[in-house]
């Protein structure tokens, strides 16, 4: 935030544009399927609600270039946060809707942002408790560093370097389609 | 929107995006229940006591079973097993498991009020799991999901109730927490089990006829004549009874077709409800219990995350 004639306001800057999204998912995916030599086996699972929605992007170009339908699911990770005591009061809960096993599948997780690393550490534990997937590879449109814990993405859409105090947001359309990445200081 | 109470006594207390709130988490909740592995670790390192001062198969067993499946560890004491029975009183219990350091009481007791006259002595969250004849807020709660996952809403519903409304905190918590929600409510039984001034809890009509009451009605509740809390006064027979206030059949038929039927358990077969009612696909008495677990696991979770409330 900067003061400006004594008004707090938001300096933005845009970074990545539709069409900048557009091309990293279509670059992830061609990296999602050079990595998994294909999409046998393969599912995608998004963490709510942001992933959710890049992870049927995701499906969409796997659709295109290989023709076949790879299945999405979403995981909640409220049940699994480690900072309850940290909030004044509780977060509403989302529904984790797999509808299909993990067990042995190789699964790709997908976020929209990757920061300290507790949400994936979250989301891991929600998954091993379903089964035991074969691999979990981590899919993020944008890496702004900071982590907490040892955690690194596979495929990474845009490296931003950030300070903590500043945000990143993804927006998304009415129909959930993503439309920009902003950099909020 | 967050919630904000240490303690849930009942209905009364609650808005209704608070009850919004309970319900959306519960229906997310419900998705845990249907796992292999039935267990998350959100309240690991928490401790649930279970003080009971009445019998209970029902809600003891479903907020124990909640609690675990949060990863909390829980403790059960019944009072008839306990130093109750040689004459200590309720503070003092409750300040002997507060040295414990337990992180929920959910506790039910016979007297009504037993939950707010602790719940301001204690530092740790209190659950109502019914007092006396005032409330049984998990109960109402877990109706109201019941409900809501049939009709996609619960404005405009008409809910009858009949039965032994006098000694009935689950008509008490339903009738807060439907009227909260828009829901319209028809109350029938015996004029001897009816209490005056009851249709100012809410939106609710007194009927002199249970047939006045199941008349369209989108959800039939039933209740059980509460033997142990009255004198035998109140009926000249339990045939009486059944054959005016029963649910059987025909009377069902008076419903909207799709009609629920429900009941707060433990049921008397024959009594308030026909056994091939009971049976019927119209039947959501063991649903109920499903959704009793996912219910009381939102009000343990969103408890823990409370503050204490103002006033």
């Amino acid at each position: 935030m900067i003061e400006f004639q004594g008004v707090q306001m938001a300096e933005n800057t845009v970074i990545l544009d539709g069409n900048g999204v557009k091309r990293a998912l279509t670059r992830i995916a061609h990296e999602v399927l050079e990595r998994n030599k294909g999409v046998d086996g393969v599912v995608l699972v998004g963490i709510r609600t942001g992933g959710v929605h890049l992870a049927h992007e995701l499906a969409c170009r796997l659709l295109e270039i290989e023709g076949v339908e790879v299945p999405v699911g979403a995981v909640d990770i409220t049940m699994y946060r480690d900072d309850i005591k940290g909030h004044a009061e509780h977060l509403p809960v989302g529904k984790t809707e797999l509808p299909f096993g993990i067990e042995g599948k190789k699964v790709v997780l997908v976020d929209d942002v990757l920061f300290t690393g507790r949400t994936i550490r979250a989301a891991m534990d929600a998954l091993m408790d379903q089964g035991r997937p074969s691999c979990i590879q981590l899919a993020v449109l944008v890496d702004r560093g900071h982590r907490d814990l040892p955690i690194r993405a596979d495929f990474v859409g845009r490296n931003v370097p950030t300070s903590r105090s500043e945000n990143i947001a993804v927006d998304f359309d009415a129909d959930n389609h993503p439309t920009e990445v902003i950099l909020q200081k | 929107m967050g919630f904000r109470h240490k303690d849930i006594i009942g209905l009364k207390d609650l808005t209704k995006e608070e009850i919004e709130l309970l319900l959306n988490t519960a229906d997310s909740l419900n998705e845990i229940n249907s796992r292999d592995i039935k267990k998350v670790p959100t309240l690991r390192g928490k401790t649930v006591v279970n003080l009971f001062y009445e019998a209970s198969t029902r809600t003891r067993t479903s907020f124990e079973i909640a609690a675990k499946r949060l990863s909390a560890d829980t403790i059960n004491i019944s009072a008839s097993t306990s130093s109750v029975t040689k004459g200590e009183t309720l503070l003092d219990t409750a300040q002997n498991v507060l040295a414990m350091k337990p992180d929920i009481i959910v506790m039910r007791h016979a007297i009504s009020g037993a939950h707010e006259f602790l719940a301001k002595r204690v530092s740790c969250s209190v659950i109502n799991a019914g007092d006396g004849a005032h409330e049984h807020p998990s109960q109402g709660l877990l109706d109201m999901l019941t409900m809501r996952q049939k009709f996609g809403k619960l404005e405009g519903l008409k809910v009858a109730i009949v039965g032994d409304i006098t000694h009935s905190r689950v008509a008490r918590s339903d009738i807060y927490g439907l009227t909260t929600m828009g829901a319209k409510i028809f109350v029938a039984g015996p004029p001897t089990m009816m209490p005056i001034g009851i249709e100012r809890l809410g939106n609710v009509t007194v009927c002199k006829d249970m047939r006045e009451a199941v008349h369209k009605a989108d959800v039939v509740m039933m209740l059980r004549i509460q033997l142990e809390r009255q004198g035998k006064t109140l009926l000249p027979s339990m045939r009486e009874y059944s054959r005016y206030y029963g649910l059987n059949p025909d009377m069902l038929a008076l419903a909207k077709k799709d009609a629920m039927v429900m009941h707060p358990g433990p049921i008397n077969r024959g009594v308030e409800l026909a056994s091939s009612v009971a049976d019927c696909d119209q039947s959501y008495i063991l649903k109920q219990v499903e959704n009793g677990v996912a219910i009381r696991m939102a009000m343990l979770y969103h408890v823990c995350g409370g503050e204490p409330s103002e006033g």
